[in-house]
Parts: C-alpha cells; structure tokens; sequence
C-alpha cells in the first residue's frame, strides 16, 4: 500500500492526525504533513480510516487490498 | 454465477465516490463502475464558493480522483453519462451512454440548486462550471446581490467584498443560519459581515423581480429595492429522483431507504438524493452534509461487501468567510454555544454542551493546533465509535 496526499485539498480538519498519529501530522496551517507514505501491515488499517474520514478527499491509499474472496 | 459481482454508482460526486472507494477499501473483487453526468473527473464541491472564487484554483485541484487513482483502485469511471431511468425487475440502469447491468446499484445523483426569479438572469452556485463562470463574471461586477442567508451565501458575499463589488445579503429567516451550528454564532457572522461592508437584509421576502439594462432589480418586502449586476440565488437544493419516475421506487422529497440505505432489493441511495428511516422515528430524513454523505456511503459499500458495521466519522464542517477561518466538529444540535477560556493568541474557542458534556467544538480563526486539540474536548459518549479506532491503531 501507498498513501498519497494532497495537500492542495487539505482543509486541515486533523482527523487523519487523530486516527493515524504515526502516519499524518499537521504543520502550523494545519495541513497534512504524510510522516510515511509506506505503511506497515499493522498500519494498513489505521491508514484506510485516514483516508475515509478525510472530509476534503485529501488522502488516497493507492493500490487496493487484495480481494478476500 | 459466471461474470462478476458489480456495483453500478449513479453519481460520481462525494458519495459516489466515497462508495467505490470503500468497497475496494473492504476487499471487494467485484466490478464497479461509476457514472457521472458532468464531463469532469470526479470533483469536491466545498472549495468552489471557497478557493475557485476567491483564490483563483485552476479546476483540477478541485479533482477527488484521477483517471489513474481510480483505475488503480479498479475503479470504472465514465464521465457525461447520466442515468435516465432504472429498471429494478431487469436490474438495469439506462444511461445517456447506455444500459448497464448491476447486481447492487447505489443511487448517489444527489441535489440541484433550487432556482429563484424564473428565467430571470438569477444564478446558483452547485458545479464547478457554475463557479467558473461565477468567478469571471464576478471580476467585473459591481454590485452583486446574494439571496440566501446560510453558509453558501455567506462564502459568496465574502468573496464579492474581496474583489471589489458592492454586497448585499438577502434572507428571510431574521438572521443567519451557519450550517451545522445554525443560528448560534448568528451575531457574529453578521458582525463580521457587516464590518466587511455586506449591507444585510435578513428579514425581507422578495416580492418582484425585473430585468433591465444588465442589472436585475429585486423588490423587497419593506419597500426598498436591491439591484445587481450579478445575482445568485443559495435558496437550497432539490434532490435528483426525477429519473427513477416509474422505477416503483418510494420517493418523497428524495429515494425513501430502510436505516440501512437500501431502497429496494439490491438498490441503495446515499447522500443528499436519499432519505434514510430512522429507526427509532420512523422518519426519513434528507440530510444535506457532507460528513453524512460519506458515512452512508461507507455504510453501503461495508452492507454490500460483508454486512458489517462502518465508522462513522464525526460531522466536521469548515467555511472562510472575509479571511475568518470557521471550523464545527461534532454536534451542536442547536444548542447554545459557550466561549471557552483559552490560551492561544488569536481567534475563539465555543463548545457546545449537552447536560453538562461538551457534544461539538467551534474554532473561530483559532490556529490550527489548538483547534486540533480542542477537538479532544468533544466527549466520549459522543464519540465512541469514533474512539474505538484510536485504539486500534495504538496497540
């Protein structure tokens, strides 16, 4: 998996920062600061309600898991 | 079953697109396809009355997805394909460019601006062409007239005053209401307004409309006339269900869902074109938020691939309005807002309080760590769901 931000988009709501504190930061403005584009196995998670809770779409976590089924 | 599972999404605004990105998020190996009336790429809505008008953003960096992002999601994308009618027996949706088969269909083709003053030259802000054109015209305006006393028309007006046009803001509710918050910040707002040279007109109905030499004169209630050389109307919107006529669908001012989103079998709707039952009510309700909209769509995509529970995110909601940063996170219920003691230098922070727990924060122009911060201040009852995934991701 690859987190992609766009800090373009960003509205600085935090809320990527609140759930995924190893993963996202905020600067001075509040905008997305990406800690790691790579994430862990155990990280993959965290990284994916980033991405769905942002409310300006600022995330993207790339390639999709694979398939269960 | 020989071909695969697909999902057809009519709509490829927010929830729409939140929907697809979902079911991939959840492992869904299926087909999705996702249909867009506009020639656009999928696009966000909030920075068109924000950074379009007022910052001069090209129209890209408004893109939610790109052909690429989508297509390595597994994501099919068609643009300027509208749906014209849905067949639920066949389970088939025609489209501008054709039928297309589905297994789930999820109905996402939101909300229209509702239109003011006939076909008078009065505009409405929904999509990014009608901001671009609202941007250029804006430029040389020089006196321009906003009905409508919410969020939409606050961000208009402000962005009038930033470019030099005479503003004038018209409701007909007494005083403004602010999105989420409603009308508990309303003295400010209009302080702020008028203190950017907004000439408010809050409480007067608009009983005549007449066009002459470029400018449109609207006649008020209390006598007196607004005239303008642009004019737009933020007057609310209309759901988009004119196309499911004859489906055999419920509609009431939007497609009637279960607490689920589910329409019919295999159909769903989410976002502003769905109203979802509530359980406890009975009612269904149209919620026009954004927060709403990607959490029913997460809902959806979550009941389609394994039925299981969404996380729900909590309603956050922003605005800028005369370069004052706005920002709601939680829920306020319309309840009154206090002023909490703080430290940092510039800006205010409210909370909202429910039998003595604080339910929702409000940062006026604070910096944004200590609104981040605040943010803990909204209480555990109000979000636990939201909490259990803070745990998670710290064991």
């Amino acid at each position: 998996m690859k987190i992609v931000v766009q800090q373009d988009a960003c509205v600085g709501s935090g809320q990527c920062a609140l759930v995924a504190g190893s993963l996202f930061d905020q600067d001075d403005d509040g905008i997305v600061m990406l800690l790691n584009s790579e994430p862990s196995e155990a990280q993959e998670r965290a990284a994916i309600t980033a991405a769905s809770l942002c409310p300006a779409r600022a995330i993207s976590v790339g390639k999709y898991l694979e398939p269960q089924n | 079953m020989n071909s695969p599972h697909r999902v057809v999404i009519a709509g490829a605004s927010i929830a729409g697109v939140t929907a697809a990105e979902t079911l991939r998020y959840r492992g869904f190996g299926g087909d999705v396809l996702l249909l867009g009336d506009e020639p656009h790429l999928p696009y966000a809505r909030p920075p068109l009355s924000k950074q379009i008008l007022l910052e001069g953003w090209e129209p890209d960096r408004t893109t939610i997805k790109t052909l690429q992002e989508l297509d390595d999601l597994g994501i099919q994308f068609r643009s300027s394909a509208a749906a014209l009618a849905l067949n639920p027996t066949e389970r088939t949706v025609v489209t501008t460019e054709g039928a297309e088969r589905y297994d789930d269909l999820i109905i996402a083709t939101g909300a229209r601006a509702r239109r003011f003053g006939g076909n008078t030259g009065i505009r409405t802000l929904r999509t990014i062409d009608d901001a671009l054109c609202l941007r250029n015209d804006m430029g040389n305006a020089k006196h321009l007239v906003v009905i409508g006393a919410g969020v939409l028309g606050s961000e208009i007006a402000s962005a009038g005053r930033a470019l030099g046009a005479d503003v004038t803001l018209i409701g007909n509710k007494g005083q403004i209401s602010f999105g989420s918050i409603g009308k508990a910040l309303s003295s400010q707002i209009q302080d702020l307004h008028r203190g950017h040279g907004v000439a408010l007109q809050l409480n007067v109905n608009i009983t005549d409309v007449n066009e002459e030499d470029g400018f449109i004169h609207l006649g008020l209630g209390n006598g007196q006339t607004a005239s303008g050389d642009i004019v737009v109307a933020t007057i609310g919107t209309i759901a988009r269900v004119e196309w499911l006529e004859g489906s055999g669908l419920e509609i009431a001012d939007a497609v009637v869902c279960d607490e689920k989103g589910q329409a019919s079998p295999g159909v769903y709707a989410v976002g502003d074109v769905a109203a979802w039952r509530d359980p406890t009510t009975g009612k269904a309700t149209r919620v026009e938020h954004q927060t709403n909209a990607i959490d029913q769509a997460m809902s959806v995509a979550a009941t389609i691939v394994d039925g299981q529970e969404s996380i729900a995110p909590v309603p956050f909601f922003w605005s800028d309005i005369h370069g004052v940063s706005i920002k709601a996170y939680g829920w306020f219920y319309g309840h009154s807002l206090e002023k909490i003691d703080s430290t940092s230098e510039k800006g205010t922070l409210f909370a909202s309080k429910e039998d003595g727990l604080t339910s929702g924060v409000i940062s006026w122009d604070l910096a944004a760590s200590a609104f981040r911060k605040s943010c803990a201040f909204v209480d555990e009852s109000f979000t636990q769901r939201y909490r259990k995934l803070i745990v998670e991701e710290q064991r």
